[in-house]
């Protein structure tokens, strides 16, 4: 198909995405500029680039005694984060699996139960969780986290990694079930390494949910050696003053890792989401 | 062989813990003083653990009641009332005399004292000595400088001050003779002098001596560019102000001239508080003392600048010599105690909406009766209490209804393999565990009152009849429960459809065969989903600011007149829109990207043989593809949507009013703004439940339906 586009088309679609990438990394840049400012204020000026670069900010952040100085709370952070996009898959791939590939009863009320419990407002399960963890012995652990992110992300994995085993072909898995293979053969030869996008995808959010998390981390860990990257940024966040410029600038340290990860998993990204895809 | 180990083991210090939210010097002061106390004996180890701000009472209630509290905690004493109640707080063993007036008083709860005093906050009036030569002693003073001073076209004001928040505003109540409670203890608005000080400062407004708006940022910035002569503001303020270059001081607020009476700010104490629960409570004891000992208020006041409570500070002739802390220290004696009590939580937010209404112009005394009623509706009594027995009947009679419309909807039950159950069991105990359970215990909280006092009443489905039934608000009000509902289905539909429009033509474009760097266009589109939204969720309510905000600054540049984005409900909503937009588009696009990339070119190819034109090729061959392929997310866009608490919060705060508030964003409020209504709010949160679930069961039959059909 090599039809040419006429110019006007050329130069309105330009302009359009142009003017949508401006608007989208506008208020980014804000946070950039605050983040490169030296001091703490807010500045409302409309424009967008810092008047004076400096890197205190940042320096600031790893200085001994400071909120987020130790690298243990990006450390803690990423094994939070990774361990719940893991325990997180792991048991929704499963799950997602028998929703999509096998009968049984009862299979679609659980299924509006995965989603329906998606929907119960986060902010009143705090106390109810505190007390679980406690009585499990997790409360100030890593793992007690781990466990109630992972939980939490769960009915999200299932939802979305199901809407993507559905659309492979189910004649592979048959084919295969005539050679002599089990469920779970079906399920770890067959299934999941087509699904790979998907299963990018679905760590991906899992990873995120845990990564941003602030209030429950708070809430539930009693030690700063415990603390993860979230909890020690919001300090910067006082009753009656917020420091703008520690706040921003480890805003964007959060924000780094996960913008390599979507860098590196553009791809999977793209495919992995088409969450119900199409059978073309 | 056991006695060194033993020795080692009496001899060894017990650890006291000590949380606070404490920052930079301050929070270094307190690090010193501990270290002080750890060297100055053996038998105990004090340890600090700062706490975000955000999290500090939560956790603090949470965890003492279930032993894993610190043995002291540093907290304002505004919510002393609420803890005491609940028994959290330990008595103090002695109260030395060493403390300035009324700092003890704060922290003492019906007859007991309850805290220690650490330091004091309240407001006091800076001042930019280069442009007043000596601050305003009296109001009158204070409106005859103003117009001098004032050039609001040039972003010049007289004074700065978060003029929008009651805290600020308190000044002026009290120093016009208004009251906070009426003589029978409880809050009340509408005063004579409420109105007169309403009047005042919708006065300051009006003439655009004071900024519109003004966040504590906007003070800083106006203050320390010279661009305002004047700023009432709390100690924390210095710290924020340039270190060089700016010739300000400090003085106490102007006498309000119509009544004589000085502007009153509030007292706010800084206390040391010792749980209840501290399982060393000689430890605990031990340390607290040390910190408020005269000499660590000394060191306080000197490295860290603080406010400290002790009076002996204040003859040190460093501490003497410091103009910041004498003129605090000055301001404080018109300073008034905050109240305590948990009542006073309940007056924030009826007293704020009064507030802003008139400083946006409404008439200062109706705006007050608003609020007055607002209160009132706020503190409506609790449901009555309720045999357990009858409550009971009716869900069990509702269960037995669902269940059997359940049977009789013609499923057949679908025949199921051991295995099965085995590949969905680590998912569904995980989730019933962690997921169902706190649901349910909310569940059953929504069937009691949770009383001021800490104890629980049963009242069965009062929670759900008073919310249903719309007590306090006519349904069609705004802050009645069904027009919040009304503005939640508003906020879900205009997002989703939003998300989805934006996010499909941003793919089609990307797609676009002639576009040119579409790769790198497609990173940058999906920024803002990396960046934490609590923070850009703050850019852009930044953005929306009335005098300086860019969204105005574009429509200026573009000959519009500027927008009071947050005074209107259809303007406020729009602002929450455009964030919430911004935030959400990418996820479809990237959905859309994928749906377009599984798309075969054949199809196009062929469709453009058959001379369809691009619009045809769209309708007939993109979009019905597009459409199933998208329903999931759309159906978790849409549950995403609804319950977006963060942007609601953060960008219109509900605001003109509440009106803007979402389901979600209520229900957070009954829990945790208005006296720990926790009960209603499980209640709200119940509704909210049944609602998604309803939309999920449709949304699965939707589903269902096109799996059939596939």
């Amino acid at each position: 198909m090599t039809r040419r586009t006429s110019w006007p088309v050329l130069v309105l679609g330009h302009a359009a995405i142009v003017i949508a990438t401006a608007a989208t990394l506008y208020p980014v840049l804000w946070v950039v500029k605050m983040a490169l400012s030296p001091g703490q204020s807010f500045d409302a000026s409309p424009s967008p680039w810092p008047r004076v670069v400096s890197l205190q900010n940042f320096a600031d952040l790893w200085a001994p005694g400071s909120a987020m100085g130790l690298w243990r709370q990006l450390g803690n952070s990423l094994v939070v984060a990774l361990a719940t996009a893991a325990v997180g898959l792991a048991s929704s791939a499963t799950a997602a699996f028998a929703f999509s590939r096998l009968r049984f009863a009862g299979r679609q009320a659980s299924l509006t139960f995965f989603l329906a419990t998606q929907m119960f407002p986060g902010t009143m399960m705090a106390i109810p969780l505190y007390i679980l963890l406690d009585d499990l012995g997790l409360l100030d652990t890593l793992t007690g986290l781990v466990l109630v992110y992972s939980t939490t992300a769960v009915p999200f994995c299932v939802f979305s990694l199901k809407g993507y085993l559905d659309t492979i072909p189910r004649e592979l898995d048959e084919a295969a079930r005539i050679d002599g293979a089990s469920s779970w053969a079906v399920f770890t030869r067959v299934v999941l390494p087509l699904a790979r996008p998907a299963l990018a995808v679905t760590a991906l959010f899992a990873f995120l949910s845990a990564w941003n998390e602030y209030i429950l981390a708070a809430t539930f860990l009693g030690d700063a050696r415990t603390f993860t990257l979230p909890v020690a940024l919001q300090q910067y966040v006082g009753e009656y003053h917020t420091e703008w410029g520690h706040f921003a600038a480890g805003a964007i340290v959060v924000s780094i890792p996960v913008m390599l990860l979507f860098f590196a998993l553009q791809k999977q990204l793209v495919s992995g989401l088409t969450a119900g895809g199409v059978k073309g | 062989m056991l006695a060194p180990l033993l020795a080692v083991l009496l001899t060894a210090p017990r650890p006291v813990t000590l949380w606070h939210s404490y920052r930079a010097q301050e929070a270094e002061a307190l690090q010193a003083l501990a270290d002080a106390f750890n060297r100055s004996q053996s038998r105990y180890a004090l340890t600090l653990l700062a706490i975000p701000y955000d999290a500090m009472a939560a956790k603090v209630s949470a965890a003492i009641p279930r032993g894993h509290g610190p043995d002291l905690f540093i907290f304002a004493h505004e919510r002393l009332g609420g803890w005491a109640e609940a028994g959290l707080l330990a008595p103090a063993a002695s109260l030395p005399d060493v403390f300035l007036p009324g700092m003890a008083e704060a922290l003492a709860w019906r007859g007991r004292q309850l805290g220690l005093p650490l330091a004091f906050k309240t407001l006091a009036l800076f001042y930019n000595r280069a442009l007043v030569a000596s601050p305003p002693r009296t109001t009158d003073e204070l409106l005859a400088l103003a117009p001098a001073l004032s050039d609001p076209a040039a972003g010049r004001f007289a004074l700065a001050y978060q003029s929008g928040d009651f805290y600020y505003h308190v000044p002026w109540l009290l120093g016009f003779g208004g009251a906070i409670f009426d003589p029978a203890g409880r809050p009340e608005l509408d005063t004579p002098g409420a109105v007169a000080s309403l009047r005042f400062v919708a006065r300051l407004a009006r003439r655009g001596f004071i900024p519109q708006e003004a966040s504590s940022a906007l003070v800083t910035q106006l203050f320390a560019q010279g661009k305002a002569a004047l700023a009432v503001n709390g100690p924390w303020f210095v710290g924020e102000l340039p270190p060089a270059g700016l010739p300000w001081a400090v003085a106490p607020l102007p006498i309000v001239s119509a009544t004589g009476q000085p502007a009153r700010p509030f007292l706010t104490v800084e206390a040391l508080f010792r749980s209840a629960r501290a399982p060393d409570p000689e430890g605990a004891r031990a340390a607290a003392d040390f910190l408020v000992s005269d000499a660590s208020a000394l060191a306080r006041a000197r490295t860290a600048r603080q406010l400290v409570a002790n009076r002996a500070a204040y003859e040190d002739p460093e501490v003497a010599s410091d103009p910041v802390l004498t003129a605090f220290r000055a301001a404080a004696r018109d300073a008034v105690p905050m109240s305590s009590s948990p009542a006073m939580e309940l007056l924030w937010e009826p007293a704020q909406t009064a507030l802003r209404a008139a400083l946006r112009g409404d008439d200062p005394a109706a705006a007050l009766a608003a609020g007055e009623r607002q209160l009132r509706a706020l503190s409506l009594p609790p449901p009555p209490k309720a045999a357990p027995w009858a409550s009971l009947a009716v869900v069990l009679l509702a269960g037995v209804a669902i269940v059997l419309g359940w049977h009789r909807s013609g499923r057949v039950p679908e025949r199921g393999s051991a295995v099965a159950y085995a590949f969905v069991l680590p998912a569904a105990v995980a989730t019933v565990a962690l997921v169902l359970l706190p649901i349910l215990f909310s569940v059953g909280l929504s069937a009691f009152h949770h009383r001021p006092d800490g104890g629980y009443d049963f009242v069965g489905l009062g929670n759900f009849v008073d919310i249903l039934a719309s007590r306090g608000y006519a349904p069609a009000e705004p802050l009645s429960f069904y027009f919040t509902l009304g503005v939640t289905l508003l906020w879900t539909a205009v997002n989703v459809a939003l998300h989805v429009t934006l996010g499909v033509a941003l793919a089609l474009l990307l797609r676009a065969p002639w576009l040119r760097l579409s790769g790198v266009f497609r990173v940058l589109l999906i920024v803002p989903w990396a960046v934490p939204n609590y923070i850009t969720a703050l850019i852009w309510k930044g953005m929306f600011h009335r005098q300086f905000g860019a969204v105005n600054g574009l429509l200026r540049a573009l000959g519009l007149p500027s927008v009071a984005w947050f005074s209107h409900f259809a303007t406020s909503f729009a602002a929450d829109v455009c964030t919430n937009v911004w935030l959400g588009f990418p996820f479809m696009m990237v959905v859309t990207l994928g749906v377009l990339s599984a798309i075969p070119r054949e199809l196009y190819d062929a469709a453009a043989l058959d001379g369809a034109s691009p619009f045809q090729r769209f309708r007939h061959v993109t979009l019905p593809l597009l459409r199933p392929a998208l329903l999931p997310a759309v159906v978790l866009g849409g549950v995403w949507t609804f319950n977006m608490f963060n942007v609601i919060w953060l960008v219109s705060g509900g605001e003109p009013g509440g009106e803007t508030d979402i389901l979600i964003s209520q229900a957070y409020r009954w829990a945790f703004a208005r006296q720990a209504r926790y009960g209603y709010a499980a209640a709200y949160s119940v509704i909210l439940f049944l609602i998604l679930a309803a939309y999920a069961l449709f949304a699965q039959r939707l589903m269902a339906g096109r799996e059939a059909r596939a």
